[in-house]
């Protein structure tokens, strides 16, 4: 992420800026045509700015302590051993801490294929990276309120384990009908 | 001010504190990756912002209804989280725009479709998790990813 990071970074920072101001040029010229809507749209837009700078920069300071602090080695040293309910559970722990986008992940989930690590933990894993981070709990939790983000976090993580005990199956299954079979068209026996 | 924005600044203060006590090295290291990471994804949140603004302003509640409100059936849930397969925002800045959504008309079934399957499913990253973890691995989680979504979106819509 480091290594290829700074032409990438800047470019993509460019791009999304030249986007931001796209945007505010419609939208400055939205404005001007309906000048009654101008309250109603400012108004909102500053209580959302105001609610994610409030909360934005932690989130930011978070990952960037979890990224250094919790090294690679380590999330292969216990998720590589751990089995059974526990290893669940680490799988989806790790996958939480707050580190990074997803693809920072892929060549974590490739060296703990090649440790032996069990499939079911590998995909869980994952799953809860991508989608049961800590900090964009508490942001949904902020945005879209407890119930809701309680509901959805406790239905992901239930689905999110039989999913890994499925692929696990799945990949075994056809692993050891030939190396040629081609797994997809399944999932409705999750 | 609420409690969330109160608590998650004090973790992180909290967590900060215990960096810099255990490694003043790394701990900086942190802030900078941070700081960086922050600059990074500032144009976007003002453009979630700006977009959220005209959404609420010029859109009507009974529009965003009938497409992604309750009445509008499987086709619009379909429509709602292959958008969010696609799209490829920042989770973080999906919240509040999923939260303006629902205030202004959209069903519950559909935010969290979209929030799901943006956050589970990368068409955008699925070249990478091939190259990594092979074709069979990464077609089938991101397939069922896609299924789980509709699944847990589906009950969310009965359960709240």
């Amino acid at each position: 992420m480091k290594e290829k990071g700074s032409p990438t970074y800047r470019q993509a920072l460019l791009r999304d800026t030249l986007f931001l101001v796209i945007i505010l040029a419609v939208a400055t010229a939205l404005l001007a045509v309906f000048p009654e809507k101008r309250p109603a749209v400012t108004t909102v837009s500053w209580k959302f700015f105001v609610e994610l700078i409030l909360i934005l920069p932690a989130v930011m300071v978070l990952m960037g302590l979890f990224a250094v602090f919790v090294s690679r080695e380590m999330v292969v040293k216990y998720l590589g051993k751990s089995s059974g309910i526990k290893g669940f559970l680490l799988a989806i722990f790790f996958g939480a801490l707050p580190t990074g986008p997803l693809y920072v992940a892929f060549p974590l989930a490739a060296a703990l294929i090649s440790k032996g690590a069990r499939l079911a933990n590998i995909v869980i894993f994952l799953s809860a990276w991508a989608c049961i981070k800590i900090p964009q709990e508490m942001v949904e939790l902020q945005f879209l309120g407890l119930k809701f983000m309680a509901t959805r976090l406790t239905l992901i993580i239930i689905f999110v384990i039989l999913m890994g005990l499925a692929i696990e199956r799945m990949i075994d299954w056809t692993d050891r009908k030939a190396s040629g079979s081609r797994g997809g068209k399944n999932g409705s026996n999750i | 001010m609420n409690a969330t924005i109160i608590l998650i600044n004090l973790v992180t203060l909290i967590c900060l504190i215990i960096a810099f006590i255990k490694d003043r090295k790394k701990a900086i290291k942190g802030l900078a990756i941070a700081a960086k990471t922050f600059i990074r994804i500032l144009p976007v949140v003002f453009i979630i912002i700006i977009i959220i603004g005209l959404l609420l302003g010029f859109v009507p509640k009974t529009l965003i209804a009938r497409i992604i409100g309750e009445q509008a059936g499987f086709g619009g849930l379909l429509i709602v989280a292959l958008t969010g397969a696609i799209l490829h925002i920042p989770s973080l800045i999906s919240y509040p725009l999923a939260g303006s959504l629902l205030q202004s008309g959209a069903s519950v079934t559909a935010v969290a479709a979209f929030i799901t399957t943006l956050t589970m499913i990368g068409l955008v990253t699925l070249p990478l998790e091939i190259k990594e973890l092979g074709k069979k691995m990464a077609l089938l989680r991101n397939g069922l990813s896609f299924i789980i979504a509709l699944i847990i979106a589906l009950l969310m819509g009965v359960i709240l």
